[in-house]
This record gives C-alpha cells, sequence and structure tokens, in this order.
C-alpha cells in the first residue's frame, strides 16, 4: 500500500492537502460539532445563550408520533427502494450480460434515468402518474379511484418509491454489470459444458458469485434512501410529504423541522439519530464488504 | 457462448424490452407530453405520438422560469464544484500517497470520516457555518485573546456557498488516491535521480497521467453538481442566484384553469438535459468514475 519511493518534506504535502483539509474543518467538523452542541441545548425563546438540557429535546422528539410515523415511512422507503432497484438491476445486468447482438445499445440506455435529478424526475412522475392525466387517467377512468397520490398516502408512498426506483436502477445496474463481468469466463463456460442453461448458470455462479457487489449496493442503497442527496428532493418536488404525512421521510422531516419549524435543537436530535443509523450502515459495510473475496 | 440456447435467448430479449419500456419509457412520456397543447396532453387516454409544439412549449417555459438565469447558475455551480473537486483532491491524494510525514495518516483519516455524513443529515449546522462563516474564527480569537471582535461574512447568495461546502467530501481523493497508488515507484525514482522535485513530478508527470482519472471525476461531479436540489435551496433567497433545481417550483402548473403540464414537462426536459448529454456523451468516463469512485 506504501510507495517505495517517496520525497522528504514535511511542509509540502502539508500545504498541499491544506485548502481540502480547511474547506472539510469548516464544512464539515465544525458542523458536525455544531449538531451535537444543538442536540443536547435549547435557545431560550427570548433570546440569550443556549442552554445544556441534556437529553430532553431527544425525549421531546421520541415523544412525537409524527417522528415515529418519519420512522416508518423511512424504513419502508429505503428497503422497497433498495430491493426494487437492486432487483432491477440485477435482472438487466444478467440479461445484458449475455452479450447477444444489440446489448450494448440498451446497456447505454439503461443507465441514462441516473443523470436525472431526483426533484426534476418527482416532477415529471407527477404527471407521469398522476391521477387525472398521464398513464393512469384511463386505469383510472375504467375503476375508478383504484390510483390516487394526492388522495391515498399508500399510493403516495409507491409513487416516491417508484420514482426512486427509476432513477436508481441505472446505478445498481452499472455495478451489478461490472461484476458480472469479472466473473471468470471459464466457470460459466465450464457450466455450459456440464450442460445447464443460462438461468441454472445465473442461479448456481453468477448471482453467489456477485454476493460481495449484491451486499455493497444493500448498504449503498439503504444509506441513499435514508439520507441520500436525492431522497429529500424526490419527496420534496413529488409528494411535499404528503397527504397527511404519509411520505415524510426522516431527512424531510429534519429539513421542515429546522427550517420552516426554526426547531434547530429538535432537527439536530433528530440528525444524531441518523447519524447513528448511518454510522451503523457504514461499520457493517467495513466490516463485511472489506473482507469480499477478489476473484480476478 | 458454445451454447445454443433459443428459449433463453427469446426470453433475455423480453426481459431487455421490458427493462427498456420501465426505464427508457418515462423519457418517451416527457418528450410526448412536452411537445403537445394542453388540451392533448390533458388526453385521456394519454397520445405517446409527439406533436409539433416542443420548441414552443419550450420557449414558454424559458419564459416564464427565467430559465436562462438559472442554467447560468446552474452551470456556474456545477462547473465550480467540478473544478475545486478535480484540482483539490488531486493535491490532497498527492501529499497522501507521495510523502513519507506523520500526517499523511491524519491527513487521509480527516479526509476519510467525511465519509460517513452526507450534506443532508448535516445541512442545518452546515448551513449556519454559512450563514456565518467567521463563527470559528472569532470564536477561537475570543479564546485565545479574550478578545470579541466583530468579524462578519456569509455565504448566502453567492457562487461561493453554493458551491464550497460540496466539494468538502472526500469522493475525489479517494479516486486520485487509487490512481496514484497504481503508478510505479520507478517513476518517482526517476524522477528524482533526475533532479525533479516533488512539485516539478506533480505537474510535469503526476498531473498529466491522471488525465483519465480527471475525466471520470469531471463527469461524476458535473453531473453531481447540476443535479443539487436541497443545498441551494437553502443557500439562496436572491432570484439572481437560482439554479435550475430551484426553478421547478415556478414551472409547476397553477392550480386554476386546465393545468398546462406540458410546459412544465418542456422545462423540466431542458433542466435535465446537460446532465443527461453527460451521461451520454461520456459515458465510458462516467462509469469508470462511479465504479472506481465508490469502490
Amino acid at each position: 500500500m506504501d510507495k517505495r519511493a517517496v520525497f522528504r518534506s514535511w511542509w509540502l504535502p502539508t500545504a498541499f492537502a491544506l485548502p481540502q483539509l480547511a474547506l472539510i474543518a469548516l464544512f464539515f467538523y465544525w458542523p458536525a460539532v455544531a449538531v451535537v452542541r444543538w442536540a443536547f441545548t435549547l435557545e431560550p425563546p427570548f433570546g440569550g445563550a443556549a442552554e445544556f438540557v441534556g437529553l430532553a429535546n431527544f425525549r421531546d422528539v421520541f415523544a412525537d408520533p409524527l417522528y415515529w410515523n418519519s420512522v416508518v415511512v423511512s424504513l419502508t422507503f429505503a428497503f422497497a427502494g433498495t430491493l426494487s432497484t437492486i432487483f432491477i438491476g440485477l435482472v438487466l445486468a444478467l440479461a445484458v450480460d449475455r452479450q447477444l447482438p444489440g446489448s450494448g445499445a440498451v446497456r447505454f440506455l439503461y443507465i441514462l434515468p441516473y443523470a436525472i435529478a431526483g426533484p426534476a424526475a418527482g416532477m415529471a412522475f407527477r404527471f407521469i402518474l398522476s391521477p387525472e392525466r398521464g398513464l393512469m387517467a384511463s386505469v383510472n377512468s375504467a375503476f375508478p379511484d383504484f390510483w390516487n397520490p394526492a388522495k391515498y398516502g399508500s399510493h403516495a408512498l409507491i409513487l416516491v418509491i417508484v420514482v426512486f426506483a427509476w432513477k436508481w436502477a441505472g446505478y445498481t445496474f452499472i455495478f451489478l454489470l461490472a461484476g458480472l463481468q469479472s466473473v471468470p469466463k471459464s466457470l460459466t463456460e465450464a457450466a455450459a459444458m456440464d450442460g445447464s442453461g443460462p438461468i441454472r448458470r445465473a442461479i448456481d455462479i453468477q448471482i453467489p458469485m456477485l454476493a460481495p457487489t449484491l451486499f455493497f449496493l444493500l448498504v449503498t442503497m439503504m444509506t441513499e434512501g435514508f439520507v441520500g442527496a436525492d431522497t429529500y428532493g424526490i419527496v420534496a418536488r413529488t409528494t411535499d410529504g404528503g397527504p397527511n404525512h404519509s411520505t415524510e421521510v426522516m431527512v424531510y422531516r429534519i429539513v421542515e423541522e429546522a427550517f420552516r419549524g426554526l426547531n434547530y435543537s429538535g432537527a439536530s436530535a433528530q440528525s444524531i439519530v441518523l447519524i447513528g443509523l448511518i454510522m451503523i450502515f457504514t461499520f457493517i459495510q467495513f466490516r463485511f464488504i472489506e473482507r469480499r473475496v477478489h476473484y480476478k | 457462448m458454445i451454447q445454443r440456447t433459443p428459449y433463453a435467448d427469446a426470453f433475455t430479449y423480453v426481459l431487455m424490452a421490458l427493462g427498456f419500456l420501465l426505464l427508457i419509457g418515462p423519457f418517451a412520456v416527457i418528450v410526448a407530453g412536452a411537445s403537445q397543447t394542453v388540451q392533448q396532453v390533458n388526453a385521456v387516454p394519454f397520445n405517446f405520438l409527439p406533436q409539433g409544439q416542443l420548441l414552443a412549449n419550450m420557449a414558454e417555459a424559458w419564459q416564464r422560469a427565467n430559465l436562462g438565469t438559472a442554467m447560468l447558475n446552474s452551470f456556474i455551480m456545477a462547473s465550480l464544484v467540478t473544478f475545486g473537486k478535480v484540482a483539490l483532491s488531486a493535491m490532497t491524494a498527492f501529499s497522501i500517497v507521495f510523502f513519507r510525514t506523520r500526517f499523511k495518516h491524519v491527513f487521509f483519516w480527516i479526509v476519510f470520516i467525511t465519509l460517513m455524513l452526507p450534506l443532508e443529515v448535516r445541512v442545518v449546522p452546515t448551513y449556519a457555518v454559512a450563514a456565518d462563516l467567521f463563527e470559528p474564527i472569532r470564536l477561537l480569537i475570543a479564546w485565545v485573546t479574550g478578545i470579541t471582535v466583530s468579524l462578519n461574512w456569509n455565504l448566502l447568495n453567492s457562487y461561493a456557498g453554493l458551491s464550497l461546502p460540496l466539494v468538502a467530501t472526500a469522493t475525489g481523493t479517494f479516486l486520485y488516491r487509487q490512481f496514484y497508488l497504481t503508478l510505479p515507484d520507478e517513476l518517482a525514482e526517476a524522477a528524482r535521480m533526475d533532479g525533479s522535485g516533488p512539485i516539478r513530478f506533480f505537474f510535469d508527470v503526476v498531473l498529466p497521467l491522471s488525465r483519465t482519472t480527471m475525466l471520470a471525476l469531471t463527469t461524476i461531479m458535473f453531473v453531481y453538481g447540476w443535479n443539487q436540489y436541497l443545498w441551494p435551496l437553502l443557500m439562496v433567497t436572491d432570484p439572481t442566484y437560482k439554479t435550475t433545481m430551484m426553478s421547478l417550483v415556478a414551472l409547476l402548473p397553477s392550480e386554476n384553469g386546465t393545468p398546462d403540464w406540458n410546459v412544465t414537462l418542456a422545462g423540466s426536459l431542458i433542466i435535465m438535459l446537460p446532465p443527461l448529454l453527460v451521461v451520454a456523451v461520456l459515458q465510458r468516463w462516467f462509469v469508470r468514475g462511479l465504479v472506481s469512485s465508490e469502490k
């Protein structure tokens, strides 16, 4: 890992790293400290210095049924989003990896949705899956009230999960295809010689060999579903957390609480819980993924 | 493959076609809707055939959401994020890989930990920092000297505020680090033997060699920067600094009257185009950057 030949200087590497380290200190470590400080203090309503309140902010957060609602929504969103993206990505990667004529073109196309920002995709899907126009209107005119995300919370949750899955399926596809391409051809060819067909090979050889990639994607997509840059944008621009808080994911609630409710302490306490969750994910990732098998 | 599998091949094509419908179908609906008139776009059932109104709708959306300014701002923001990332991470990775100092592991971990907390979970305090940039310095001065100074500088409504906090992450550093570690030791040895110092080595050997890494990083960072939503939303109150993602709200059809989704869709199409072009045209680099920066 370390290089044999290196330069000897102490000030030069420091000077080279300084700009980025300064940015990180200012925009990462300082806020990270502040979030902890705020979580345990409360600003008095009539001004003055913030006072230490111990775990009171956390108690308030945990006593709020809407907070638990956001936890359940986030869990549902992250699980459903993760499973559907990985499933779609896996099926498409297995299909494209067979390298039939034309698979190069679809490979190119499948990646495109990943370029779209979550909020822009959310806006478009508001139309595409709207109850009165777009694709679902015909279904709704045959079966009235079959689909209405503006009215039913469960439909709205499905809608945001669909937007998430649409955008991120291309991402899991890229990784799974790269993983499939590193499965040695000799293995699949030997299996084919023994008379196993493509589906048998996929189940018995390719998918087990993809285990590290699948696990990596599981952790990445769960993290993305909980705190991803897009998750907030998707929810904000597709359903705005509604109807009746049914799509209010944890990140959305934190931002709402902080910038609409101006409750920095409550928002920070919620951030701490979320940070704890991410740390668990990251820990799992490093504990298990870093020891993955390399088969090259 | 050494096998003939006509049924499995047919099934594979069915799956690929389904994938195509699922992933590319929405684009087709967006384009079709964006090219129709108000009556056509609201018709049931939906007509998938594009009509002739695309440019007119785009022009209307451009005007309504003031997309000229927004596109320019998004472009500036994405470019600044990209440039900052490409330049600063190359330098940090260089100092981590090519020197033997006690600090290098410290630097590595300082950068590494930033992977753990995305901007979204620390957005509240990061906003507070950007709104009052000198608070840490003020506190430090007050703590060291006991003097309260009034230094104030905020990054709200500025390009620096839009881009700098997004540069403060680890992605690029690891991409460069991985690449630097694959460079043969002989390069640095030869450079030293020829009397070149580290700075010259960095600019004349390392940077030209990392062209592919830079290109890969450029593509992913541009898309990342362009697609930012939450951060600009907090940073910008002045319409002259609005980015494209913020103008989505202005594109929403009004509640009264027949909603003109055709204009909305045309507007979102304009906003989607730049990152879409980057991913389509530079897909090789984009995929390489994505796969190697995450793993």
